[in-house]
C-alpha cells in the first residue's frame, strides 16, 4: 500500500487537525478549503482549527464482523463522537469494557494502532477514543491554544501547508 | 409535448450463491428474459445503460458496458453502453439515466440492466468492497463497515425514538414471510422473530438476520418511448415520477443520523412530478439492506411520522393483505441484494404486481407503486413512481 | 564551556497499558506454583500492551503527557531521543512519529536508542548533553518497552508494558539533575539476536556480576563526585527487573525500605525494561517536595547503569500534578486478563497469513 496516501493525513489522524470557517465559524473536521455553507464566500477564510480532543458519544456499535485487519481485535466498538467544537467524527472507543459503553458518555482522545500493512508493512496511529476518566489522553485547554498557533497559516487543498 | 417513458419489458434471475454462473452469464440471462418480454428486437435498441457497484473490487473487472453490452449480442451495432453507479443504488440511478435518455428523445427504447457477481471473492473482502461506498479515509480506515454504520443509526434511532430490537426483528420477519412467496428470491423460508433476535451478532444491535445478504444477481428492464409503448406492449407501466437526490457521503457529517434527507428529497420530487401524494401507492419496494433502513425507509418516504416506522413495522400495515405492502418480493433481505441488480429488481416487482403478475403475492388492484433504492449511507438514493391500468 | 549550570528536568510523563496478568495465571500454564513464583519474583501481575498498544503509542501518550501539563510550545523542543528494546520497527525511528504527535517537528533531532532496560537513561543523557551545552532549548528523552519473555521462561513472569517521558532543559526545573554518571562494560548476561522472537539470558549470571557489580559500583562513583551518602537521600529508583534485585541493591548501597518504597513498581506492573527505573522516577517526581533529593540508577544488560543526583526544586508545585493521573493512578486502573488472551495479544499465537 502507498505510504503518501495515509501520510497526508497524519495531522488529522494524529493531531486532529481541522479547520474553521471565518466567515460562519463553522468547524470541520476533516479539513477542508471551502465551506459546505458559504461556498465561494469562504474562499481564503477557511484556516486550520485545532480540536480539543473531548467529546461525547453520539452512538456506537460492537462490530463482531470485521474488515480485514482487525480480526484479532473483535469484538471492538466503533463510535460517533461529537466533540466539543460541534463536528462529528467516526473512530473506534476504547480502553472500557464493550458492556460499559453509553450513549452521552464523556470520551477524550488517545493515540494508538489503527491497523497495519502487514507484517512487513507500515504501520497507521491514529486517535481512538477512551472514557474522560483514563489516567492517559486528552489535552488541556491551555495547551490546545498553543497548538492553534503553532498551526496557524494558510491551507493548501483539504491541509495546511507543511512548516518549511 | 412531453415525452413519457414506459416500461414494456422485464427479466430477472433466481438470486443467490450461484457458483455455476459468471456476471456475463447472469447479465445475459436477465437482459434475454428482458427482451423477450418486450418482443421486441435487439436491433430496435437504441442504448444500454448497466448499474453495476464495483466490479472492479470484485472481479477485477472495470470497463464492463461495453463487456455486457457484447455478450448480450448487441455490441455489434455500436449502441452507447453506459456503467452507472451510486454503490447500491446503482440500478435506480441506471433506470434514471436510460429514463432521461428518453425523455430528452436521444433513444426510443433502452435496455437498462443491473448486475452483481459478489461470490467470487471471501466474505472478508465481499464486506470489505460492500463497504467501499462508505468514506474510506475516516470511516473505513478506522475499522467502520457498512453494517456497523447501519448498526449506529439504529442505536441512535433506539435512543432517540423508543424504536426496539423487536421492531426491527418484525422488518426480518415480514419479508422473509414475502420471499417464502417468490419463486426467484434468493431465502424462501420464513423465519421466527426469535431467530431473528438471537442471530449470530453482525455488528450489535444487528445480527445476521437484519443483514441483506451477499447475493450473485442480474435484473433487466426495456423502457420505451410511451406512445410507442402502449403499441407495442400489452400492459406497458408507465413511469410518472423519478426523483434524485444526494447526500454527504460519510455519516459523521449528518447533522441527524437517524434520517435520510437524500431519500426525503428524492421522495418530494418523484410525487410532485407524478402529480401523487403518499396516499395514492398501493405497493412499494423500499432500500431494506438493513432492517433499520427500512424503518427509516417508511419515515423518510413519508408513510411513516419520523420515530414511527418502527412501530408501522410491527403494526402488520406493511405486509401482504396490509394497507400498504411493502417488500412483497422479500425485499433486500429475502430476495438477495446483488448490489447492482437491486434497484433494477424493485422495479420488476412493482411491474409485476402492477400487471397484475405477482402470483402468489399479489397486491389486488394495484395501479401505482414507488421504488425506493439507497446508496452506501444514505449518500444517493432514488425513487420512481410506477403506474399500470392495475 | 556550558551555557547554563543548571540542567534537569522541565516536565515529564507516563504511560502504563491498564491490561494486566497476574504471576499465578502465567504459573498455571507451566505447572508451576503460582504463589511461589510470586513471592520468589516479589512479582504479583505485570501489565499487558493491548491489541493497539507499542512503544510507539505509549511514546507519545507519554510525551503528550509531559507537553500538556507544562504547556510546552512545541518548537522550544530540539531533540527526541526514544530507548527500547521492542521498537515497533526495526528499521524507521519511534522518535519521528513522536515528534509529528506533538508537533515538534521539523525542526529538530531525532533519533530511537537501544542499551536494554537503559535505553531510556541514556537518552535522558544525550538530551541532557545537548540542551546543557545550548545546542537545543529543550530535549526529551523517552524510556519505553513492551517487551516480551519467552513462554515458560522466568522473564515472562516480569517483561512488561510502560513508558516515561522526561523533558529535558535550563530553566524552569522541576527537578535539577546535579550529576549524571556511569558504568559500562562488555557483560554478556542478557541479549537478543537479530531475528529472534524472544531474549536470551545468562540465568544466575545476571545477578551479581550484572546488575550488582554495575548498579553498585555507579551509585559508589556517583555519590563520590558528588560527596553524598545514602541518608541525604529523600528517595531512591534503581533499575528493577522484579520486585527482589532492587531492594537487594538497595540495602546494599544503604538506602532503607521507606526510600525506596514510592518508586518501586515491578511487583504491580512487572518489569518495563527501558521504563524501568524512569517510570519509578516519575511515580517519585509525583509526590516530591521542594528540596527533596533523589538517587535514580538505571541498568541495561550488555552491560551499563546510569546513576542520577536529583534535586526537586520549588518549580513542582506550579506543576499540575493531577490525583487521576499519577503513575500510581495509572498502576490502580488494572484490567485483569487471562492467558489465552495475554497469548492472543501478544502474538504467541500462530495465526494464517
Amino acid at each position: 500500500m502507498a505510504g503518501a496516501r495515509f501520510w497526508r493525513e497524519k495531522s488529522s489522524r494524529y493531531n486532529g487537525l481541522g479547520a474553521k470557517c471565518h466567515n460562519c465559524q463553522k468547524v470541520f473536521f476533516p479539513p477542508r478549503a471551502l465551506c459546505d455553507h458559504c461556498g465561494r464566500e469562504s474562499m481564503g477564510k477557511v484556516k486550520p482549527f485545532q480540536l480539543k480532543g473531548m467529546g461525547t458519544l453520539h452512538s456506537f456499535s460492537v462490530v463482531h464482523d470485521p474488515p480485514r485487519g482487525f480480526e484479532t481485535q473483535i469484538p471492538y466498538v466503533v463510535g460517533l463522537v461529537e466533540m466539543d467544537e460541534g463536528v462529528k467524527l467516526t473512530a473506534q472507543i476504547v480502553d472500557c469494557e464493550p458492556r460499559d459503553v453509553q450513549i452521552g458518555m464523556r470520551v477524550k482522545d488517545v493515540f494508538r494502532k489503527v491497523r497495519e500493512d502487514g507484517r512487513a508493512g507500515v504501520i497507521h496511529y491514529a486517535y481512538k477514543f477512551a472514557p474522560l476518566t483514563s489516567p492517559h489522553g486528552g489535552a488541556t485547554p491551555a495547551h490546545t491554544e498553543a497548538l492553534e498557533a503553532a498551526v496557524s497559516g494558510p491551507m493548501d487543498g483539504a491541509r495546511p501547508k507543511q512548516k518549511a | 409535448m412531453a415525452r413519457e417513458v414506459g416500461i414494456i419489458g422485464v427479466g430477472i434471475t433466481k438470486f443467490g450463491e450461484v457458483w455455476d454462473r459468471s456476471l456475463r452469464d447472469l447479465g445475459l440471462e436477465a437482459g434475454v428474459k428482458a427482451i423477450t418480454d418486450a418482443n421486441v428486437a435487439s436491433s430496435d435498441i437504441d442504448a444500454l445503460y448497466v448499474g453495476i457497484m464495483s466490479p472492479g473490487m470484485f472481479l477485477d473487472q472495470e470497463h464492463v458496458a461495453p463487456l455486457i453490452a457484447d455478450w448480450a449480442g448487441i455490441a455489434g451495432s455500436h449502441i452507447p453502453a453506459t456503467r452507472v453507479e451510486a454503490a447500491d443504488a446503482s440500478g435506480g440511478l441506471a433506470i434514471r439515466e436510460a429514463w432521461m435518455g428518453i425523455k430528452a428523445g436521444l433513444y426510443d427504447i433502452v435496455m437498462v440492466g443491473g448486475a452483481e457477481k459478489m461470490t467470487d471473492v471471501g466474505d472478508e473482502e465481499a464486506l470489505e468492497t460492500l463497504s467501499a461506498s462508505v468514506d474510506q479515509e475516516w470511516e473505513a480506515f478506522f475499522g467502520a463497515t457498512l453494517p456497523s454504520l447501519y448498526a449506529m443509526i439504529a442505536r441512535r434511532h433506539m435512543h432517540q425514538y423508543g424504536t426496539t430490537r423487536e421492531q426491527l426483528a418484525h422488518v426480518a420477519v415480514k419479508n422473509h414471510m414475502h420471499g417464502a412467496l417468490n419463486p426467484d428470491a434468493q431465502f424462501q423460508s420464513k423465519v421466527s422473530l426469535d431467530a431473528v433476535m438471537s442471530a449470530v451478532p453482525v455488528a450489535e444491535p444487528l445480527g445476521v438476520f437484519d443483514c441483506a445478504p451477499f447475493s450473485d444477481g442480474a435484473a433487466a428492464l426495456v423502457l420505451c418511448e410511451w406512445e410507442r409503448a402502449k403499441k407495442i406492449a400489452e400492459h406497458p407501466i408507465k413511469i410518472t415520477g423519478s426523483g434524485q437526490a444526494g447526500s454527504s457521503l460519510s455519516l459523521f457529517a449528518r447533522k441527524d443520523i437517524t434520517t435520510f434527507s437524500a431519500t426525503r428529497a428524492a421522495a418530494e420530487k418523484a410525487l410532485a412530478m407524478s402529480g401523487r401524494g403518499l396516499e395514492d401507492i398501493q405497493v412499494a419496494e423500499v432500500h431494506d439492506s438493513y432492517t433499520i433502513a427500512e424503518i427509516l425507509a417508511v419515515e423518510d418516504l413519508g408513510f411513516a411520522k419520523k420515530g414511527e416506522g418502527g412501530k408501522m413495522a410491527e403494526s402488520g400495515e406493511t405486509a401482504l393483505g396490509g394497507r400498504l405492502p411493502i417488500n412483497t418480493s422479500g425485499g433486500l433481505k429475502a430476495r438477495g441484494h446483488p448490489l447492482g441488480a437491486t434497484g433494477i429488481a424493485q422495479a420488476v416487482e412493482i411491474v409485476q404486481q402492477l400487471r397484475g403478475k405477482a402470483a402468489g403475492r399479489q397486491v389486488k388492484g394495484a395501479r401505482v407503486g414507488l421504488t425506493h433504492n439507497v446508496g452506501g449511507t444514505g449518500g444517493t438514493a432514488l425513487v420512481h413512481i410506477l403506474e399500470g391500468e392495475g | 564551556m556550558p551555557v547554563s549550570d543548571e540542567i534537569g528536568v522541565v516536565s515529564y510523563g507516563a504511560c502504563i497499558p491498564r491490561l494486566r496478568i497476574k504471576t499465578e495465571e502465567i504459573a498455571k500454564v507451566w505447572g508451576k506454583d503460582g504463589v511461589a513464583m510470586a513471592k520468589g519474583l516479589n512479582v504479583h501481575s505485570k501489565s499487558v500492551p493491548g491489541w493497539d498498544e507499542d512503544v510507539i503509542t505509549i511514546s507519545v501518550t507519554a510525551a503528550r503527557r509531559a507537553m500538556y501539563r507544562a504547556e510546552i510550545d512545541p518548537s522550544r523542543i530540539g531533540a527526541i531521543y526514544v530507548g527500547s528494546e521492542s521498537h515497533p520497527y526495526a528499521v524507521k525511528p519511534t522518535a519521528t512519529i513522536v515528534a509529528e504527535a506533538i508537533r515538534a517537528t521539523p525542526r529538530l533531532t531525532a533519533a530511537d536508542f537501544e542499551f536494554a532496560c537503559k535505553a531510556g537513561t541514556a537518552a535522558i543523557q544525550a538530551a541532557m548533553g545537548l540542551s546543557k551545552s545550548g545546542i537545543i532549548d529543550l530535549g526529551m528523552g523517552i524510556g519505553a518497552d513492551t517487551s516480551q519473555g519467552a513462554p515458560g521462561d522466568a522473564l515472562e513472569y516480569s517483561a512488561s508494558a510502560g513508558g516515561a517521558a522526561f523533558i529535558i532543559g535550563r530553566d524552569d526545573l522541576i527537578a535539577r539533575i546535579n550529576h549524571t554518571c556511569s558504568f559500562t562494560t562488555d557483560t554478556p548476561d542478557f541479549w537478543r539476536r537479530e531475528g529472534q522472537h524472544y531474549p536470551s539470558h545468562g540465568g544466575r549470571f545476571t545477578g551479581v556480576p550484572s546488575y550488582f557489580r554495575h548498579v553498585l559500583a555507579a551509585s559508589e562513583m556517583c555519590m563520590e563526585a558528588v560527596g553524598t551518602k545514602p541518608e541525604d537521600y529523600a528517595y531512591a529508583v534503581l533499575h528493577q527487573p522484579n520486585g527482589k534485585f532492587p531492594v537487594r541493591a538497595a540495602k546494599q548501597i544503604g538506602f532503607n525500605d521507606a526510600q525506596i518504597k514510592d518508586g518501586l513498581l515491578t511487583p504491580y506492573i512487572g518489569n518495563t525494561y527501558s521504563a524501568s527505573m524512569p517510570l519509578g522516577l516519575a511515580a517519585i517526581l509525583d509526590k516530591a517536595k521542594p528540596g527533596d533529593r533523589i538517587y535514580g540508577c538505571a541498568y541495561g544488560s550488555g552491560a551499563g547503569a546510569d546513576a542520577f543526583d536529583i534535586t526537586v526544586t520549588d518549580g513542582i508545585d506550579r506543576m499540575e500534578r493531577k490525583p487521576g493521573e499519577t503513575v500510581q493512578a495509572m498502576v490502580a486502573d488494572a484490567h485483569y486478563i487471562n492467558y489465552a488472551e495475554y497469548a492472543k495479544l501478544r502474538g504467541k499465537i500462530l495465526m494464517a497469513e
